[in-house]
């Protein structure tokens, strides 16, 4: 069976886009496939890792466990919008810096559940920075490396991130 | 991903009513899916039985949080997110703002709706041994009315619930009475983030010099759906909490729950762990009643 296409709009990273996908394709795959954005990776495909994970409407989602018609609407941000005017926003720098990233699946779910927790939380604790990604699961870094790059970005022009970020509720 | 999009159909109506009466067209019909945290999970396997589903993603008339001075009433679309962010509820249903916490990530978390995770009815629901010990009531409705039910009665079976074919869960209401009693939860999964639960425990209690003058004990894991611990409430109500209540309350609650191994733990440790859990809350209860 077929259940036919639809139409769906989005702002994707700032900017309208219109797809025609089955409303139950995952976000994930609309925005691999349909708009070519393959920074937001796959990794278990069950809300587990947080490799997929986007900013929807400010919020953190597993963009593997949102249908898209469900999106229909939503402001999304990925992680290619995190950069602007080819200068990297202050946690992709600082995963750079502090080692933060390894083999590099996980990162950018990670840069994006980061974004989210200073997006609420500009001066986290360390357990606030755990909680904030442990949804989002790492086998390269042991971790630690990840939390120092947040830590880093966070000590850095906390102010300009704030008003940097999208979405912000 | 396994899972074909082309072979399900999803609507979107947009509104409760228009829902409400899509159920009702042709019950049984349509599968609601909310913020897709179990069925999407099962979608992405190939293993998404339902062919039709219709979205409550985002109603307006779902998403709530209503504070009287007799109840806080908790729309069914309300996320974990929201939750955790009431103040209403962080002071008074501290239990529920935990047990919020402890689902998924905060991925999961923003997405995940209290109404899905009742109507899903998994036996280790993180939310429900909380409410079962606030004695939450159920508001469903349907193009027939609304009813309101005591959320003890709600599931019927694994993975069962009374709600008919044309019916869906409205909203949680919360009487607003616990704020002096004693309060106590804790899951036991494999780590402290993302694990489902092995077991879990929640009681509500008031203690009147010494013996114990009213119990609620609510477990996950222990039954084939989250249920109240009629039997060892009972072993304890009215009794001093002495070593020799305490060893009848013990014995009560090994015989009256009736865990299963599965791929989470075995049945004996969740025996053990829940009488242990049982230990830690009968430490902690103080023999006075809380004051303001």
């Amino acid at each position: 069976m077929n259940a036919g296409r639809s139409f769906i709009e989005m702002t994707i990273n700032g900017e309208k886009r219109t797809v025609q996908a089955p409303p139950m394709k995952r976000l994930l795959d609309v925005l691999r496939e349909d708009l070519h954005l393959t920074g937001t990776k796959e990794g278990c495909g069950e809300g587990e890792c947080g490799s997929c994970s986007v900013r929807m409407n400010g919020e953190l989602v597993n963009s593997c466990l949102v249908p898209v018609l469900q999106a229909e609407g939503a402001s999304i941000q990925t992680v290619e919008g995190l950069a602007s005017n080819g200068k990297l926003h202050p946690l992709q720098q600082a995963f750079l810096d502090c080692g933060g990233a390894q083999c590099g699946i996980c990162t950018p779910g990670m840069l994006m559940a980061a974004t989210q927790l200073l997006a609420h939380n500009p001066h986290p604790s360390m357990a606030e920075i755990r909680e904030g990604l442990a949804g989002n699961l790492c086998r390269c870094t042991g971790f630690i490396r990840i939390f120092e790059s947040v830590i880093a970005a966070a000590a850095q022009d906390v102010e300009q991130q704030a008003q940097e970020t999208p979405h912000a509720r | 991903m396994r899972g074909n999009p082309d072979a399900h159909e999803l609507v979107a109506p947009g509104s409760l009513p228009a829902v409400l009466a899509m159920l009702a067209a042709s019950p049984g019909e349509w599968t609601p899916i909310a913020g897709g945290t179990e069925l999407m999970v099962a979608h992405a396997a190939g293993k998404l039985e339902a062919r039709k589903l219709v979205s409550l993603w985002g109603l307006p008339g779902l998403r709530f949080i209503e504070t009287s001075p007799e109840s806080i009433v908790i729309g069914a679309g309300t996320t974990f997110r929201d939750l955790r962010a009431d103040s209403t509820i962080a002071a008074e249903f501290s239990l529920l703002a935990r047990a919020a916490s402890w689902i998924g990530s905060v991925a999961n978390q923003s997405r995940a709706t209290l109404g899905g995770n009742l109507v899903n009815g998994s036996p280790a629901a993180d939310s429900s041994p909380a409410l079962l010990v606030y004695d939450a009531e159920l508001e469903l409705i349907s193009v027939r009315g609304r009813r309101r039910i005591a959320y003890a009665k709600f599931h019927t079976g694994y993975k069962r619930n009374v709600l008919a074919a044309d019916e869906l869960l409205f909203a949680v209401h919360l009487p607003r009475r616990f704020a002096l009693h004693q309060q106590y939860l804790r899951k036991v999964g494999t780590r402290r983030a993302m694990a489902i639960s092995k077991v879990a425990l929640a009681a509500t209690a008031s203690m009147e010099v010494g013996v114990v003058s009213e119990i609620r004990l609510a477990a996950a894991s222990l039954a084939p759906f989250p249920a109240r611990l009629h039997q060892t409430e009972a072993a304890l109500l009215g009794h001093a909490l002495n070593p020799e209540t305490i060893n009848t309350a013990r014995h009560t609650l090994l015989a009256e729950a009736q865990p299963i191994d599965d791929i989470r733990s075995t049945a004996e440790y969740r025996r053990r762990v829940a009488v242990n859990l049982l230990d830690e809350l009968l430490l902690q209860l103080q023999p006075e009643r809380r004051s303001q």
